[in-house]
């Protein structure tokens, strides 16, 4: 999986060299300090010979300050490539996201996407930024270390050569131990989470049944069970250090003991034991840092993971059209057996053999209850999903045809679930369309029964907006997003029951406003109301997938059933 | 642009203050704290005392038997010294083993009681509390702002400890060996903390300069994954795309300077120590060859220089994670010392029979008969029928001093009757269910339950005899019988049943995989609106109280959908005060009054037929001419 996150490298793939290649040259120089000590104190010192020692000094002076420049250069570099990496994959995932279909975003569901590119891709990050710093850096320093002491001593060498392979393999012993058992704290960790979150969604519930004293005892049973998974996986890798220590404890006395032995015999020198001391402790923190880099990599293969599959996710509808004739030249649509499900897995189909002609101009009302199927009836038309069987035409062209920009530029939905974003009234107007003059959105908006409402706040087209829209009313939201269709100058304009808060008389206005001035316009309604249909050239009654009947108000009163129960649900008890 | 967000980390208020909260929450756990301390001590000690010997190892054993004959005897004070040098470090290693095992239990520990208090605060919180505050915010609370406090107390108490004593007993030893040498090094020092400060200060600006990009950009990224579905239909995606490419380039900008500075600690710390190293090994062979100090004194003081920077640099480079958790912590601790809903209630909801004479009389069993224990401050009990009998006042209230929402709402519900409220949003009705509840308190006039005022009731007592069917319906992770159960704990699985049978709900129930045992995940997300609707109310059926509010219950429904609930909803109804907030007045129309309220007044009342015939502003909304949202 971290395969998949090797593409994103590329962009600062200089600063990914440049920083170990600096590091390379900081620790040859760093690693030459120690031999240089062992100089004065085997050479310096018995000789009383102090310009040798102050020179020595200077020279151990020079390397660590060149030692320390070199360093930040790394530093530097390091840096630019960890975060580089990171607002590359970060670009990568939210490009890759604007590539989704609607069935790709269902798939993951929003929260979860928003999760991956913001937490898991800071985890992957701060590892790689690790790695880059200190990949190179342990082993180089490992390997001169050891030239080092065995270029001093080549038979005490053999102490630590003994000393490597037991800590790596503890260490080893310890990460694979410990990542089975953090995975498992993960997983107990989201259903802590998710326990919370419950909670804090159904707090009202909550009150409600005077339920916080069960709700407290479940909660202190995650927490507990997170506590102990928690301690199960810390305490392995809490042995890290102890036997770092041990390890390192063990070479000096082990040193202190066969080096004393040589030095005594004369065929060592006091400098050079006290040098070598200091390579062991230099190589053994090495391997500790390898250790440590191990699991952070282990703990964010988790992260790459989730990353990983969103960027091999495939968008399920292919962007084939030619573009050689872009224009949909009017708004007529047939499906032809039409059949629908979300999942090819899926048995049952939400849609099927569904046959149905739209003119140009015409308005259509769609009435049905709750999972007959209305919205992805009309969310196959802009092609937000593609059909599994038959066919959808818009202007008599397959709609897989089309540039599906040129198609949606023509098809104008308003949502059920719809979205405004912050930023102001005006800017919001012209996602629907960015070069529109004021005079066309202010005509929009008169026509969606918006312009009052909007002149009526002090910063009138002005008004900013928090996300999500969130100083309107719902009816005014509403308005506002059918506006935004409507400046889109569509040839389909499909209103998935987004009209639900509007008062009918408004509603009404619109509906008029509609068939004054957008006369070209194919319109689509879905709607729960009776009366935000009945005016409509033919309605078209759905039930469980299938069109039960289509025609207008008089004859579906006249012959359905179902269309009539609706109404009279509606109606029943209203003074005439 | 995406709107201002608050960015995590940023710093805290009174480090001081926060840092001995956390501290008593550290040492709370007595016995195992001590240990903790005690081992550091001791592994500290092991290790300054262990590197020590390399002094007396080469002075008194190595160099006076250079070119001697070695002889077992001769050998043994060298013999004895390493292992003395073994022992004491034998014993470092067995210490920190104790004391990082113990730790990761304080630490765990720890975590898991301030979580604890946190989860248990919220649920004590008045609704005023969640109101002016989103999920994600308080759950952050959990994640995020616990997460770095783990960060901090597991790395943090035994390294500050650790680090402490390391310097501390290093100091000593450096100055036991040599005072002239020690004063270069805390020369060093002097520097070396003044560039640690320079580059602290560069990277908090830096830092703090990140997190405001982090918030920016993940603030857009929320924002439009959110709205992704728009994006598309309005073919947005380049333009969306661009910015928030300009957003991710200025993180990468500001991330790539705050990582630079965090990073750069350990190069520049780990340099100079070696700068350190080389200026202590020229002076101090200029003092050996001077003959004011000893070879083996060199050794151990070179060892020392290294473990002496060592801690302060790995303090100094957490010093960012720290103070984020800090700042994480003092944000959990205002949770906690939020105001609790309040209560003082004395009125109690008991079992009770009904003698011969018409009089209550406590019984602990369950009866099914219900009264108000009223301990009355003379000393005598009365005990009440719990019958749901609800009267207002004049009732007036305001969600803040500024703005009343109720005015003089005055309206009574005799038992068994169906009281509806219908008005557009923002007129008060969920207000005035919500103070039947307690949710909140009226700010003038009373509110009477059965006679008592409801202020006099105790809170859980109260809302133990009213049922509430939401119209968001929050089913919770667990089976259907679980859930259903959630309204009593202890309904027998007959009771489950036959509140689900009540409610229309049983059969369907009986059609899912597993029947009743039917796992539910995600707010009940493999269930559809209607069926989970019919969960709710089976959920406030089985509790079985003599009042139920129906708050937008069935709202999210179709009509014809609506139809096959309804049997279920009279059944439920039957004998029950009723108030029913409803958005669609096909809902209300069977109901014995109906209240038209707008800005938080009462403006008409009367029957279904009564407010017809009236032509008032409900035969408006009736007819459709007046805007409902």
């Amino acid at each position: 999986m971290f395969r998949q996150l090797t593409p994103y490298m590329r962009k600062y793939w200089w600063a990914m060299v440049i920083a170990p290649a600096t590091i390379i040259i900081e620790v040859l120089v760093e690693i030459r300090i120690p031999i240089l000590m062992a100089g004065i104190v085997d050479q310096g010192i018995p000789g009383k010979d102090i310009g040798y020692v102050m020179k020595t000094g200077a020279v151990m002076v020079l390397m660590a300050l060149l030692s320390l420049v070199l360093g930040t250069v790394s530093s530097r570099f390091a840096s630019i490539a960890g975060m580089g990496f990171g607002s590359e994959i970060r670009r990568g995932l939210f490009n890759k996201v604007q590539e989704y279909s609607f069935s790709n975003i269902d798939k993951f569901g929003t929260a979860s996407l928003v999760t991956r590119l913001t937490t898991d891709v800071s985890n992957v990050q701060m590892a790689f930024m690790m790695v880059v710093r200190m990949i190179v850096r342990a082993p180089v320093m490992l390997v001169s270390a050891t030239v080092m002491a065995y270029y001093i001593n080549s038979s005490l060498v053999t102490v630590f050569l003994a000393a490597i392979p037991f800590l790596a393999v503890m260490l080893a012993i310890i990460a694979v131990t410990a990542f089975p058992r953090f995975q498992a704290m993960l997983k107990k960790y989201d259903v802590m989470n998710g326990s919370v979150q419950e909670n804090l969604i159904s707090i009202r519930v909550v009150k409600a049944f005077v339920r916080s004293g069960y709700e407290k005892e479940k909660f202190k049973n995650a927490n507990d069970r997170l506590m102990k998974a928690s301690v199960r996986a810390e305490k392995i890798l809490q042995f890290n250090m102890p036997i770092m220590q041990l390890t390192m404890y063990a070479c000096i006395v082990a040193i202190m003991w066969y080096g004393g032995g040589m030095i005594m015999a004369g065929s060592m020198k006091t400098g050079e034991l006290i040098s070598f001391i200091s390579y062991v402790t230099q190589i053994l923190m090495q391997l500790m840092m390898l250790s440590m880099i191990f699991v952070s990599v282990v703990m964010s293969r988790a992260s790459a993971g989730r990353i990983a599959e969103v960027l091999s996710e495939k968008p399920d509808i292919a962007d084939s059209g030619s573009g050689k004739d872009p224009a949909v030249k009017d708004g007529s649509v047939r499906f032809e057996d039409v059949s629908f499900r979300y999942q090819q897995s899926s048995e049952d189909n939400i849609l099927s053999h569904i046959n149905l002609e739209i003119h140009s101009g015409e308005t259509i009302g769609i009435i049905g209850s709750t999972g007959s199927a209305k919205s992805t009836l009309v969310q196959l038309i802009p092609r937000l999903y593609d059909v599994t069987g038959g066919r959808v035409l818009v202007s008599g062209k397959d709609v897989r045809d089309y540039r599906i920009h040129d198609l949606r530029d023509a098809v104008s939905m308003v949502l059920q679930k719809n979205v405004l974003f912050s930023g102001t009234i005006r800017d919001n107007l012209k996602w629907g369309s960015e070069d529109a003059s004021d005079e066309e959105v202010e005509q929009a908006c008169r026509a969606a029964q918006a312009h009052d409402f909007v002149m009526s706040f002090p910063d009138g087209y002005d008004t900013y907006l928090g996300q999500g829209g969130v100083n309107v009313s719902g009816g005014q939201k509403q308005r506002l997003c059918i506006a935004r269709a409507l400046l889109k100058k569509p040839k389909i304009l499909i209103l998935d029951d987004s009209t639900s808060a509007v008062d009918t008389a408004t509603e009404a206005k619109i509906r008029e406003a509609l068939r004054l001035n957008h006369r070209d316009i194919t319109t689509i309604i879905i709607a729960q109301r009776i009366t935000s249909v009945c005016d409509a050239d033919r309605i078209i009654v759905m039930n469980e997938g299938e069109i039960n009947a289509v025609g207008t108000h008089e004859e579906l009163m006249q012959s359905n059933e179902i269309y009539r129960e609706v109404y009279d649900s509606q109606q029943k008890g209203v003074a005439d | 642009m995406p709107g201002p967000r608050m960015a995590t980390g940023a710093k805290p208020k009174s480090i001081r203050k926060t840092l001995l909260r956390i501290g008593g929450y550290v040492v709370g756990q007595k016995m195992k704290f001590v240990l903790v301390v005690l081992f550091v001590l001791i592994s500290a000690l092991a290790n300054v005392a262990g590197t020590y010997f390399i002094r007396p190892l080469l002075n008194d054993c190595i160099v006076p038997m250079i070119g001697k004959p070695v002889t077992a005897e001769s050998l043994q004070p060298f013999v004895r010294m390493i292992a003395l040098m073994a022992g004491i470090y034998a014993v470092g290693v067995l210490a920190t083993i104790a004391y990082s095992q113990i730790m990761v239990r304080v630490s765990n520990g720890t975590l898991n009681a301030v979580r604890n208090d946190l989860f248990n605060k919220m649920q004590d919180l008045p609704i005023r509390y969640f109101d002016t505050r989103t999920h994600g915010e308080l759950m952050s609370r959990f994640t995020s702002d616990v997460d770095t406090l783990r960060e901090a107390i597991t790395m943090g108490v035994t390294q500050l400890m650790s680090s402490a004593l390391t310097v501390a007993g290093t100091f000593i030893m450096m100055l036991f060996l040599s005072p002239l040498l020690t004063l270069l090094i805390v020369g060093m020092l002097v520097i070396m903390t003044r560039i640690l400060k320079t580059i602290g200060g560069r990277s908090a600006g830096n830092y703090k300069k990140q997190q405001k990009a982090i918030g920016m950009a993940n603030g857009y990224i929320e924002e439009m994954i959110e709205g992704q579905k728009v994006v598309k239909v309005f073919c947005h995606e380049d333009k969306v795309r661009d910015e928030f490419q300009e957003l991710n380039e200025s993180l990468r900008q500001s991330a790539t300077d705050a990582n630079f500075y965090a990073n750069v600690v350990m190069p520049i710390m780990g340099n100079l120590t070696y700068v350190n190293y080389a200026m202590t090994a020229a002076a101090g062979a200029a003092l050996v060859i001077g003959g004011r100090m000893d070879i083996g004194s060199i050794a151990s003081f070179l060892q020392y220089t290294r473990t002496f920077s060592q801690p302060i640099t790995q303090i100094s480079q957490q010093l960012n994670v720290v103070l984020a958790a800090l700042a994480g912590a003092e944000r959990i601790f205002e949770v906690i010392d939020a105001e609790p809903e309040g209560d003082d209630g004395c009125v109690t909801l008991v079992n009770a029979v009904r003698n011969e004479d018409g009089s209550l009389t406590e019984t602990e069993h369950r009866t099914g008969t219900w009264a108000w224990k009223y301990p009355h401050s003379n000393g005598t009990i009365t005990y009440t029928q719990l019958n749901g009998d609800v009267r207002f006042n004049d009732v007036t209230f305001g969600y803040d001093e500024k703005k009343t929402v109720l005015h003089d709402v005055t309206l009574y519900a005799k038992p068994g009757q169906k009281i509806a409220f219908v008005g557009s949003t923002g007129a008060g009705k969920t207000t005035i269910t919500n103070l039947i509840n307690r949710f909140y308190e009226v700010n003038d006039g009373e509110i009477l339950y059965d006679g008592i005022n409801v202020k006099k009731i105790r809170k859980d007592d109260l809302r133990r005899s009213l049922a509430m069917v939401l119209q968001d319906t929050h089913l919770f992770t667990g089976t259907v019988r679980e859930n259903i159960r959630y309204g009593k704990l202890d309904a027998t699985d007959e009771e489950v049943i036959a509140a689900a049978k009540l409610a229309n709900a049983d059969y369907f129930i009986r059609h899912l995989p597993q029947g009743y045992d039917t796992m539910l995940t995600g707010d009940g997300s493999n269930l559809s609106q209607g069926q989970r609707q019919l969960l709710a109310i089976a959920r406030a059926a089985v509790d079985n109280p003599p009042v139920l509010i129906l708050d937008e219950a069935t709202s999210s429904i179709d009509t014809r959908t609506e139809a096959l609930i309804e049997k279920g909803m009279d059944k439920l109804m039957y004998g029950r005060t009723v108030f029913v907030i409803a958005h669609r007045l096909s809902t209300v129309r069977n109901a014995n009054a109906i209240m038209v309220l707008e800005n938080g007044e009462i403006i008409e009342r009367g029957s279904h037929d009564d407010l017809i015939r009236d032509r008032g502003k409900y035969y408006q909304l009736y007819t459709g001419q007046f805007e409902l949202s």
